[in-house]
């Protein structure tokens, strides 16, 4: 029985709304909320950085687990923002927890699904008994051009998953898992570039629905479910609008959806974004519910994954929920913004 | 021991010396003295030179032998010492005991700081090294910062309020307002402190004392032979010394300094007179509440009752007790490594009767405070006049 | 002031987990830690501790003129954390806290501290936020 036996999140304390961005751009603030499904977005202190959020995720994760980070034995951090292009995050995260010296360890890039890799990664170790715990995690300080759509949307955050398979731990069984990979350039950052560049509208269909929906009735068809047997969905969620469309298509309830949707109040954290949805339905599911989560990274491919909430979710008692870190938020005006994600030269 | 005197004493103005680097700070320094002890330099034995930073603010090192070689006065032996902004106290102290041991005759003591070279920020990283560097200035902690901390303890624990604390810097430029070397001649009011811009809180610009270029240097002898080279000698009847833990962190209270404490203990003992026989003090202001504390810390008022001796005016010239005549740090400036010897040199000038209008009427025992970093060193001098 | 690799790597352990060391002939304990007890000195018998990373606000300030290398984010607010085991450290309080008393509870977060430029080596370590 391979599962989740410890999970936690992170958002930082710092909004912005999107009509602050727009006045700067000329644009019209009400028209770009309802476009993009979003009301505001989070922004990382100044002495945050994927690693810092990282490390906040992964600490609450091994608070709701009780297990001891010197038994953890992988630690994948999934992020299209890692502080150092070469020195891994990994190994701080581990040193910072406590996991090190006798870990494996690695970063994970895969765009907005570098997290969920890092779990299916967890998964076969686990299971071929060649660890006992794995600990993935999703952490971004997602980047975003000045004056792009993506500066109204890319967010910060962190969610952490450790992976383990004692019956007597697993609070939520993740009963399959399949992916969808194509080679469809809609989203990439160059070697030294300092923003993405994306596709605009080939975003949509070609890549986000193709891969979201591909996958889950991959999921479907492996597990022999159909929307009706899952209670809470989460997909990744690049802005407030993309899942429930995708669920619209996929002729599922947009109403199970609700609970995993967080972009419409923290942004797009890119690769702790599906993450960070599972942890909010985590946070409020109950014993015996399922949960059907899709990621999708540009590049581009889709993880789905199958749970099952088991009776010891209680555990997450011990930890913090998102709601905490949702519900702490203080507003930055455009100028602070610019300061706090350093998109001034100078700075 | 020998007895030791002093028989000569000088100092630049201190400010921003824009013309002036740091070997002509000095030289000057040491000229004045040496003339006014009337002696000629082939009869120095040793030098003795405090300063805190020379290698981060102008990148030079070996100050000891820099000094002698444009002095003039190779081969003499001559040494640098360090004890962060107590290095000047601290040479004198090694001046004395040169002088008092018998190994010398005459020694100089000098102190000197070059600080204007560099920009503010590096100013700071160089005088954060007075702090623990790596678990106190690694973590955006600044000398002000640190000060602040202990102001806001003595707030908590005495009731100390900010006007007290402005009090102590509108004394001090009254004091410098009188005196021809000291960085800022101009008198100031509580409300210039209170409405100046906050450093760290909850200390203001008007409660630091400046970024300042100097040097000063007093010539020891051994008082017999003294009395016979100069017409006003004076004694220095107490050297002591202590040290304390290198971070505030670790100390017992931020709201007094330790080692003032346990070096004043010291000196009284050693000079045989008690705080209330001091006439005429230089206590090391570098901020506001230094002052404060260092007035209760040496015994010249009750503890947590230094805030409102200073704002009744009991430290004002000719006052209960005359503290800081020179204007003080915050007044006359504190080029780091040339105010300890600052101190005696006014301390002299005060005991001699030639202070002009800041003196201290019938001044007979003086006392100099000079601390390093937050505490962690502390000395102090007692002086005597000896004619 | 950049710190150098060698003394940001050695102190990894106390900066990113508050490692620090306890005398176990006086009991006390130590961060940062100590290799001499400083009471019983080479009687004492010295061993490595973890602290957990939770006290109070002994004292503190805001400072507004930074050293080199904080300019960006002045003001920022420096304390002096009393733990719970004892020991008082030194360190930055997490932005945002609103309004800031001696007393308040506070528990340690790893963040960023410095970073050498653009392309040199970033500090991590502790600060404490504010618990409310």
């Amino acid at each position: 029985m391979v599962g989740i036996v410890g999970y936690g999140a992170y958002v930082p304390s710092f909004r912005i709304k999107p009509e602050e961005i727009a006045k700067i751009w000329g644009e019209e603030g009400e028209r770009i909320k309802k476009g993009l499904g979003i009301q505001e977005k989070s922004v990382p202190a100044l002495d945050e950085d994927a690693a810092t959020m990282a490390v906040e995720a992964a600490k609450n994760a091994l608070k709701v687990s009780g297990i001891d980070a010197q038994k953890i034995g992988a630690v994948y951090v999934g992020s299209e923002s890692h502080p150092y292009a070469v020195k891994p995050t990994a190994t701080m995260v581990a040193e910072a927890i406590g996991a090190t010296p006798n870990t494996m360890a690695a970063d994970l890039e895969f765009a907005c699904k570098a997290g969920s890799a890092g779990i299916q990664i967890c998964m076969g170790l686990v299971a071929s008994n060649m660890i006992n715990y794995g600990l993935a995690i999703g952490s971004d300080t997602s980047q975003g051009r000045p004056g792009d759509a993506l500066e109204y949307t890319a967010g910060a955050g962190a969610a952490a998953y450790l992976i383990g398979r004692e019956k007597s731990q697993v609070l939520a069984e993740i009963e399959a898992t399949c992916s969808f990979t194509t080679d469809t350039p809609d989203f990439w950052r160059r070697q030294h570039a300092e923003f993405p560049t994306h596709g605009g509208r080939f975003t949509g269909v070609p890549a986000y629905f193709k891969h979201v929906m591909s996958a889950t009735q991959m999921l479907f068809e492996k597990t022999n479910t159909r929307a009706s047997d899952y209670d809470y969905f989460v997909f990744h969620q690049p802005n407030g609008k993309f899942p429930l469309e995708a669920a619209k298509k996929l002729g599922i309830d947009a109403a199970k959806l609700k609970q995993g949707l967080m972009t419409p109040v923290i942004g797009n954290t890119y690769s702790a974004a599906s993450l960070i949805g599972l942890a909010s339905v985590l946070d409020v599911a109950k014993a015996g519910q399922t949960i059907l989560v899709t990621s999708f990274g540009s590049g581009a491919g889709s993880d789905s994954f199958a749970l099952r909430v088991t009776d010891k979710i209680e555990n997450r008692k011990k930890g913090i929920p998102l709601a905490h870190y949702v519900a702490q938020k203080e507003y930055l005006c455009y100028g602070l913004y610019v300061k706090h994600r350093r998109k001034l030269k100078s700075l | 021991m020998r007895k030791v005197a002093i028989i000569g004493a000088g100092m630049t103005k201190f400010g921003e010396e824009w013309n002036r680097g740091f070997r002509d700070l000095i030289i000057e320094a040491g000229k004045a003295a040496l003339e006014d002890s009337k002696l000629p330099g082939e009869d120095i034995e040793a030098l003795y030179v405090g300063t805190m930073a020379s290698g981060s603010l102008i990148g030079q090192e070996h100050a000891g032998a820099l000094i002698a070689d444009f002095m003039g006065l190779t081969p003499i032996p001559s040494t640098r010492v360090e004890a962060a902004c107590a290095s000047g106290g601290v040479a004198l102290r090694q001046g004395f005991m040169a002088v008092a041991s018998g190994m010398h005759d005459i020694v100089v003591v000098g102190g000197v700081e070059k600080m204007t070279d560099v920009t503010g920020g590096n100013v700071a990283l160089a005088l954060g090294g007075a702090g623990d560097q790596e678990w106190e200035l690694f973590t955006g902690a600044t000398f002000p910062g640190i000060y602040a901390m202990m102001a806001r303890r003595h707030m908590l624990e005495y009731g100390t309020t900010e006007e007290q604390l402005a009090a102590a810097a509108v004394k001090n430029h009254k004091n410098a307002s009188m005196n021809k070397f000291a960085q800022f001649q101009n008198e100031i009011t509580i409300e210039t402190v209170m409405k100046s811009k906050q450093v760290a809180s909850p200390l203001k610009v008007f409660d630091c004392s400046p970024v300042t270029d100097g040097a000063a240097a007093i010539v020891l002898c051994p008082l017999e032979k003294a009395k016979k080279l100069c017409e006003k000698p004076i004694e220095i009847v107490a050297s002591a010394q202590a040290s304390d833990t290198l971070a505030l962190h670790d100390r017992k209270s931020l709201s007094s300094v330790y080692a003032t404490q346990v070096a004043a203990k010291k000196a009284y003992e050693m000079a045989k007179v008690s705080p209330k026989d001091i006439d005429v003090a230089e206590v090391h202001d570098c901020f506001t509440i230094g002052e404060i504390m260092a007035i209760e810390d040496l015994g010249f008022f009750p503890k947590g009752k230094g805030g409102k001796a200073t704002e009744d005016g009991k430290t004002a010239l000719n006052s209960e007790i005359s503290i800081n005549t020179s204007g003080g740090l915050k007044g006359c400036g504190h080029p780091v490594g040339a105010t300890g010897i600052k101190q005696a040199v006014e301390i002299a000038w005060q005991l001699r009767g030639s202070a002009g209008a800041r003196a201290a009427k019938d001044a007979e025992i003086g006392l100099t405070h000079n601390v390093g970093g937050s505490g962690a060193t502390a000395v102090v001098h007692i002086y005597k006049k000896a004619f | 002031m950049d710190e150098s690799l060698a003394i940001t790597w050695r102190r990894i352990p106390e900066r990113y987990r508050l490692e620090g060391s306890a005398c176990s002939k006086c009991s006390s304990n130590f961060f940062p830690p100590r290799k001499l007890c400083p009471t019983c000195r080479r009687k004492g018998t010295i061993s490595a501790k973890t602290f957990c990373g939770k006290g109070k606000i002994y004292s503190f300030t805001e400072i507004f003129s930074p050293p080199g290398g904080f300019e960006l984010e002045a003001p920022y607010t420096i304390a002096i954390v009393q733990l719970e085991e004892g020991p008082k450290i030194t360190a930055q309080i997490t932005a945002p806290h609103g309004e800031i008393k001696i007393g308040d509870p506070v528990e340690m977060v790893f963040r960023k501290i410095q970073e050498d430029g653009e392309e040199g080596l970033i500090h991590y370590g502790f600060k404490f936020r504010l618990v409310k």
